[in-house]
């Protein structure tokens, strides 16, 4: 369970362009939950995920993952029970190292990063056999490094990297975002399956409506550091992408856009 | 003919003991990809650390692992400075540096210290044993079972999980942060790694020099920059080639490079205008080679 409770968050404090983005933001998270949050951009999406990883600090307010406050705690702490899947490609895996090293660090995650020999080839089977259901050709390119894959292939091997090893939350910033239509498509199927097959809590941000409509059981919309709109369970089935639409526009029409 | 294979020796032995220094380099500036002006503070601290030891009768082996201890020990420091109180990469370097200029005239006691009549690791009873005919490839041998000794281990410590994580932070920071690890600790022990092996060449130079002389970090950075430039660019397409080895090989050219400078008439004064100027043409002769020009130093 995840849980922000009275987050206060400015920027720029002052300064002329001090903004305040959240103040008193509440929202829980229960466990297993498939979270879609949709929004216009500087809705606080973004800043919403960097403040549960712990890579921006918040002027108020507390954090609590499964009941401990984790409001301090250090970005790289947090990330034991976290895995994050960002929209750039490039920011989940390492070009300069080969698709077997990539994966042997992902499989280390958790374990001591010692002077022991750094590919465990017992486990190279089993990496092939995660690659396989990828179904991109990677698990034959296994000594071909990472850089020279494409955006897709590299989301892909992020998206097995970051769920490798026993996480408990999955944390998707626009993960498709950079993909084109047939590629992001693939990459959500991938997602979907992954989250049901390891249960994890899963918070996912997305400007692809349909993604948001689609996948997960939860969907909230948030404006101006607020949620203006959060459906679960069996509201979310009922509804439909032109309800979210609707509602989009009244928030930009409020906008002036 | 004679003198061909004295200069030959000579490139030989100056250039394996800068590539000691120049595979510690090779992890600061094309691993983590943090141009570390410190190896210019701790060349001379194995040095000075070696010449003070050896002179109160340690064994000359031992004072190569208290070098290489000490240079560890400067590259922590810089480390914490760059990553605790968040100074820039190069200024950190050059704190540590500045800093260390000191420290090795209080460690040495003076700006030059001569050991000729001491033993060192090519000077002493063993060696005295080996046949005459032998002696001028002493120096060499003994250098290319350390450089061998040094490289083989790096390219070692590259293939263990520590290794890989080390290789990642310069690759891609967030990716150590998602492994739930401190990037800022693994920064410091490449550093460490680095100005250990700076200071161990520091060391093998004071002793195959017979002196200390505080002058000698120098430039100690462009020598080390120009090797891995050399070295990494020339086998840049010889995949089966270890970065390593090509660092090595880049050391020697360098070295003869220099020398032919100086054999075209170059004084030793002019040495650090023969580096400079060198350093300068690799540089632009690496990024004409990739079409574009891309500042990298």
């Amino acid at each position: 369970m995840l849980e922000l409770k009275n987050i206060n968050k400015n920027y720029n404090p002052g300064t002329v362009n001090e903004m305040c983005l959240f103040q008193n933001f509440n929202l829980t998270i229960p466990d297993h939950q498939f979270v879609s949050v949709v929004g216009s951009n500087g809705s606080g999406k973004t800043s919403m995920l960097n403040l549960i990883c712990g890579s921006i600090p918040l002027d108020g307010g507390t954090i609590l993952m499964n009941g401990t406050d984790i409001t301090n705690m250090k970005e790289h702490k947090r990330h034991q029970k976290i895995g994050r899947v960002f929209q750039n490609p490039a920011m989940g895996t390492c070009p300069e190292m080969t698709i077997l090293e990539n994966m042997s660090l992902a499989d280390n995650k958790g374990k001591k990063f010692n002077l022991s020999r750094g590919t465990n080839r017992e486990r190279i089977d089993y990496y092939r056999e995660l690659l396989q259901k990828l179904n991109l050709g990677l698990e034959d390119k296994l000594q071909t490094k990472v850089g020279s894959l494409s955006g897709g292939q590299r989301q892909a091997m992020a998206l097995l990297m970051s769920t490798m090893t026993p996480i408990e939350f999955l944390i998707l910033d626009e993960h498709t975002a950079a993909l084109d239509p047939k590629t992001a498509e693939l990459i959500m199927c991938l997602t979907d399956q992954i989250v049901k097959e390891k249960n994890l809590t899963t918070i996912m941000v997305t400007h692809n409506l349909r993604y948001a409509v689609e996948y997960g059981n939860r969907l909230i919309m948030m404006h101006q550091g607020e949620i203006v709109y959060d459906r679960s369970e069996e509201e979310k089935s009922k509804v439909g992408i032109n309800d979210i639409l609707d509602k989009f526009n009244q928030i930009s029409i409020e906008c002036g856009n | 003919m004679e003198s061909l294979l004295t200069i030959l020796l000579g490139v030989l032995e100056d250039g394996l003991v800068y590539a000691i220094m120049a595979l510690g380099v090779y992890i600061t500036y094309k691993i983590l990809d943090f141009p570390d002006l410190s190896v210019d503070g701790t060349f001379p601290l194995g040095a000075a650390v070696t010449v003070s030891l050896i002179i109160v009768g340690v064994n000359p082996v031992l004072t190569l692992v208290i070098s290489f201890a000490a240079g560890a020990l400067a590259g922590i420091i810089t480390g914490i400075i760059h990553v605790k109180f968040k100074v820039r990469d190069l200024l950190s370097g050059i704190i540590m540096m500045t800093a260390l200029y000191s420290i090795n005239l209080k460690i040495a006691g003076k700006a030059n210290v001569a050991i000729f009549s001491e033993q060192t690791i090519f000077e002493n009873q063993l060696i005295d044993r080996l046949p005459k005919a032998f002696s001028p490839y002493v120096v060499v041998s003994i250098l290319l079972v350390i450089v061998l000794f040094v490289k083989i281990l790096l390219d070692k410590y590259l293939k263990t999980k520590s290794g890989y994580l080390l290789r990642a932070v310069g690759d891609n920071e967030t990716i150590i942060t998602s492994l739930a690890k401190d990037k800022g600790m693994i920064k410091i022990l490449g550093l460490a790694i680095a100005n250990a092996l700076a200071a161990l060449a520091g060391s093998v130079y004071c002793q195959s020099q017979g002196f200390f002389d505080i002058s000698t970090g120098t430039g100690t950075i462009v020598i080390g920059l120009a090797n891995v430039i050399i070295g990494t660019n020339l086998f840049r397409r010889a995949k089966k080639i270890k970065p390593t080895t090509a660092v090595i090989v880049g050391a020697l050219i360098y070295k003869a490079c220099v020398a032919i400078a100086i054999e075209f008439g170059a004084s030793s004064s002019d040495l650090k205008l023969v580096q400079a100027i060198l350093f300068l043409v690799i540089l632009a002769a690496a990024n004409m080679k990739k079409g574009k020009v891309k500042v990298h130093a």
